[in-house]
């Protein structure tokens, strides 16, 4: 039984795939064509939480168009890339999606997504309107291809009846790395089983943040360098490292794999842990959390950082309708599409002045901080193949976290299998 | 088959057709009429089972070739191939990560494969005379068969939890210290093996005890008159007669452990937030979670149809090598 839905779900994903290889790959339309006027438009997206809110601002659109439909399309996030890229190497794909940092680089560099006009009366993307780092994260060589949705930054969210258990002070804008390690351990409780603050392997919630808070770097500005070499890229991992084994003030990472730190944290057994905007949502839901956690700016390095990442809508290259399709994405953008957004309260709406009634939606979070993070924002960092390299990135620096290896000896491994990579792009 | 027994009766000497007995030119046209009905009943047998052959030819068969095909190219993340012959093999035969990958699902394989006796005795005590509830114990030990191998997964991750896991709880109480069982890289192959078997060995138990039902009570009769006690008739006459079964289970399970996925992928938590985090990651890994990762996360479906024809081919070899060795001990009474 196992045998045939294995090898054969494999085998019809081949097979679809070649079928549809062999449509060839979808001419660019110049921004001259713009297509019908009229008819049904696809809008793809993943997030079952934000569909409402997709729904609404579709429907919005519809009204002031005549003729037109949208039609809101869900697949869930396990398999939407595999899926678009299915559909567009088929010519299939929907006229708009969504679309993210890590995954951008591929659909630009392979020619699947319509430029966006930036200036003129034809304007679909107005970058003055827009966090630079999210406009730029959707620019490839100087052309803008996707027009900014959302976007996160990462916060220290911590659990007040723990430090008050604890008689430590509550987090704010004045703490540094120090204290951050001093409380910490304070806050551990090993008898009760509590930590003092998560360690998880994670890039965009932790090592991304404390890289460039270190004065460290991912990836070189021309995407061909990597940066794990670099001392201060190390001290910034090492951080999480020393919490888990010096200090001993997170749960090791055993600990963190059978139960992640966002579960931990809600089960009151982690005192901070660092977490990205979109969360607030998910602590906000839960009646008993809401009263006991609070939100805190990131603790300082030698400099202050937090990463920015956001969702894109961006359109298919083949689509039929390369006019209403931009149209549609230049809505979702503005104001009006923007507080749409905002108003369902789960993604934090990406056009400038639009963000307030999102924080307002969660009154007793001090979501000003998430807000605020942008001014000292650092972009997330990619290149044309992301997943290639963060998939090695993950795999190594967990040897690391383990205490299997030596930072030293996994810096090596991960600069040298990571500039590799970048190397196949640029030969690509 | 059908026309066998339809056409019998009348060659044969049973029930006569005509008062007098069948003449001979009668007898032309009846031999006449039965090829006429062997050459209809062919037809329709090719008919009846086009559907599914077309199925099998287009789904299987063909993806099939074309996988093969696509082991020798080069694959763009949007199609788009070049061949380049034997250089997907050649990655492959230096890739520590496939080495490992392949040693992680034979040991999981010979691990599973130990949960075959145990289907035996399981089998061999459902089969006693005078054992009751046999229909209860029959449904609590195929019920794990019947369960999605995603749902096993998530419940067992649960109780092989470090902190909060029943397992270690229970442990504790007995004074033993717990590990974390599926993120040690010691003890994780052991740790998803035991699911494994946990999950066959009710599906090889109800083939042997079909098994053992099938063998004749004289057998037993005629051993306990010779004087053979329980356990010489279990080794003279139940294992002999036994072993075509036990053949079929072995071939079955050895092909199927090979091809574990969803259920180890799960229990590792690839699908979650940790990912390829978790410290005995690498130790998990089996073959075709490696596939996965190469075709369908790191956009190399070309390198990861390589690995998949090198499966195709370790399988086929076992399975062949099975056949081989089974003239050795399989009796077929």
């Amino acid at each position: 039984m196992r045998r045939r839905s294995l090898l054969g779900a494999a085998a019809t994903t081949f097979g679809t795939t070649a079928l549809a290889a062999g449509c060839g790959s979808p001419s660019t339309p110049s921004s001259v064509a713009a297509g019908p006027r009229r008819g049904k438009i696809t809008y793809g997206v993943w997030d079952v939480y934000q569909l409402p809110a997709m729904k609404k601002a579709a429907k919005e659109f519809e009204r002031t168009r005549p003729g037109v439909t949208v039609d809101v399309q869900l697949t869930p996030n396990a398999t939407y890339w595999t899926k678009l890229r299915t559909a567009c190497s088929g010519g299939s794909a929907p006229d708009v999606f969504w679309m993210n940092g890590p995954n951008f680089g591929l659909y630009a560099a392979n020619g699947q997504l319509l430029p966006l006009e930036t200036e003129g009366p034809d304007a679909v993307v107005d970058p003055a309107a827009f966090p630079s780092d999210l406009v730029e994260l959707y620019r490839w060589q100087g052309t803008q291809y996707g027009a900014p949705k959302d976007f996160d930054t990462v916060a220290l969210w911590f659990n007040k009846e723990l430090f008050d258990r604890a008689g430590v002070d509550h987090p704010d804008g004045s703490w540094t790395w120090q204290d951050l390690i001093n409380n910490a351990q304070r806050l551990t409780d090993r008898r009760r089983g509590v930590y003092g603050v998560g360690a998880p392997v994670r890039a965009q919630e932790n090592y991304y943040n404390s890289i460039p808070q270190a004065g460290g770097w991912v990836i070189s500005q021309d995407r061909r360098e990597s940066g794990y070499a670099d001392p201060r890229t190390l001290e910034g991992l090492k951080l999480w490292i020393d919490m888990i084994h010096r200090y001993r003030a997170s749960p090791t990472l055993q600990q963190l794999t059978d139960t992640d730190a966002t579960q931990m944290f809600q089960a009151g057994k982690l005192a901070m842990t660092y977490e990205c905007s979109y969360n607030a949502a998910t602590f906000w839901a839960d009646p008993a959390l809401r009263r006991k956690v609070g939100v805190a700016p990131l603790p300082k390095g030698r400099r202050r950082a937090s990463v920015i990442h956001g969702l894109a809508n961006v359109v298919y290259a083949g689509t039929r309708y390369p006019g209403l399709a931009r149209e549609f994405v230049r809505f979702m953008s503005s104001r009006k599409g923007a507080l749409i957004q905002a108003e369902h309260g789960t993604a934090i709406p990406a056009r400038n002045g639009t963000q307030q009634p999102w924080a307002d939606a969660m009154p007793t979070f001090d979501l000003k901080v998430h807000l605020d993070a942008v001014e000292y924002a650092v972009p997330y960092p990619i290149s044309t193949n992301t997943a290639a390299w963060s998939h090695k990135e993950l795999q190594l620096l967990s040897r690391a976290w383990s205490g299997n290896e030596s930072l030293a000896d996994v810096s090596r491994s991960l600069t040298g299998a990571m500039n590799r990579l970048l190397a196949q792009e640029g030969a690509a | 088959m059908s026309v066998e027994t339809e056409a019998r009766p009348v060659t044969g000497d049973a029930p006569p057709p005509a008062r007098g007995g069948a003449t001979a030119p009668d007898q032309r046209a009846l031999r006449k009429r039965e090829r006429r009905f062997l050459y209809r009943d062919k037809w329709w047998g090719y008919a009846l089972i086009a559907p599914a052959g077309l199925g099998l030819a287009v789904f299987y068969l063909w993806p099939v070739l074309q996988t093969l095909y696509y082991s020798f190219t080069e694959w763009g993340p949007f199609g788009g191939t070049t061949w380049i012959g034997l250089e997907n093999y050649r990655t492959l035969v230096h890739d520590p990560e496939v080495w490992q990958s392949l040693l992680n699902s034979l040991v999981y394989t010979a691990l599973v494969l130990l949960g075959i006796p145990v289907s035996m005795v399981l089998a061999v005590l459902l089969n006693l005379k005078g054992m009751r509830c046999t229909g209860l114990y029959r449904t609590l030990y195929f019920l794990p068969v019947v369960t999605m191998p995603a749902a096993v997964a998530v419940v067992w991750r649960w109780l092989y939890n470090g902190d909060v896991g029943i397992l270690n709880q229970a442990l504790s109480a007995l004074g033993i210290d717990g590990t974390y069982w599926v993120s040690d890289p010691g003890v994780v192959r052991f740790a998803v093996a035991a699911v494994g078997v946990w999950m066959t060995v009710g599906y090889n138990m109800i083939l042997l005890l079909a098994g053992l039902q099938g063998i004749p009570q004289d057998y037993y009769e005629a051993a306990s008159l010779d004087g053979a006690g329980r356990v010489r008739q279990f080794f003279s006459v139940t294992m002999p007669l036994l072993s075509p079964t036990l053949f079929f289970t072995t071939v079955l399970s050895v092909i199927q452990s090979l091809q574990v996925f969803d259920l180890i992928y799960m229990i590792l938590g690839a699908n979650t937030s940790v990912g390829v985090t978790n410290p005995a990651y690498s130790e998990g890994q089996t073959i075709v979670m490696l596939f996965f990762q190469k075709s369908f996360f790191d956009n190399q479906r070309a390198y990861g149809a390589a690995i998949v024809c090198v499966l195709f081919v370790l399988i086929m070899a076992l399975t062949a090598l099975q056949f081989r060795l089974q003239k050795r001990w399989v009796h077929y009474g």
